[in-house]
């Protein structure tokens, strides 16, 4: 179990330095198609953030600040976000994951909408890595009596 | 029993290395996987997704089915992970 730990200059450090990870975590997702970078990798930084949290700090903080019912739609959420983008393009009539036809209700041609297409698959690709790695990081650290932490 | 098992890993072992003769150069523009859908990609990923990165017109577009799974099997180990691991709340 983690306990508390009381280190100011730990905790101050940490302070500064999550919203910078989370902003660079959020570049990586959001600049996955023009950069080096994407949903997977994104996640990953994003969930590392968290992860500083439950170490700098102490478990109900972290439970306080991304909730455990939050964590488990967001699981599910980045496939659903994914999923459904493919659904879009079969709805409109072309084939399974083929942005090109998402222009019929975005206002951009169809190699920008191929574009949007791919921006919003890695948007769900990064929110399901986050969500997945940060419950496998609880899980793993207190043994999967996290839930009952809380009511202590 | 166990001899027979490494008498059979050393002729397959031998087999492999005796395949990898045929090998192309390593980066040779004129292996089979530099001549099939490589150009392709390499010429119309901006003309066709207006991604300037090849990885990801590859990754998310052309081979969309792939990381579509991919995210799938993520979410599948989370959830094998809570099914597991977690214990529930009393």
């Amino acid at each position: 179990m983690i306990t508390p730990l009381e280190n100011i200059i730990i905790k101050t450090l940490c302070r500064l330095l999550i919203p910078f990870i989370q902003l660079f975590g959020l570049y990586v997702i959001v600049h996955g198609h023009g950069s080096p970078g994407g949903g997977f990798q994104g996640g990953c930084i994003l969930a590392a953030s968290f992860v500083l949290v439950v170490v700098a700090f102490d478990l109900p903080e972290a439970k306080r600040r991304f909730s455990e019912k939050l964590n488990n739609i967001f699981c599910s959420l980045g496939v659903f976000i994914y999923a459904w983008t493919g659904w879009m393009c079969l709805l409109l009539g072309a084939n399974f994951l083929d942005y090109g036809i998402l222009n019929k209700i975005l206002p951009v041609n169809p190699v920008m909408a191929r574009y949007y297409g791919m921006f919003s698959i890695e948007v769900g690709v990064g929110i399901t890595v986050m969500a997945i790695m940060v419950s496998l990081f609880l899980d793993l650290v207190t043994g999967g009596k996290h839930e009952e932490a809380l009511d202590e | 029993m166990k001899s027979l098992a490494f008498i059979a890993t050393i002729i397959t072992g031998a087999l492999l290395i005796f395949a990898t003769v045929d090998f192309p150069d390593w980066g040779d523009p004129n292996s089979p996987a530099s001549l099939h859908v490589s150009p392709r990609y390499i010429e119309k990923t901006v003309k066709e997704t207006g991604v300037p990165n090849m990885v990801t017109s590859v990754l998310a577009d052309y081979r969309g089915y792939d990381t579509l799974f991919e995210t799938t099997v993520i979410f599948t180990a989370g959830i094998t992970a809570v099914m597991l691991i977690r214990r529930p709340r009393k």
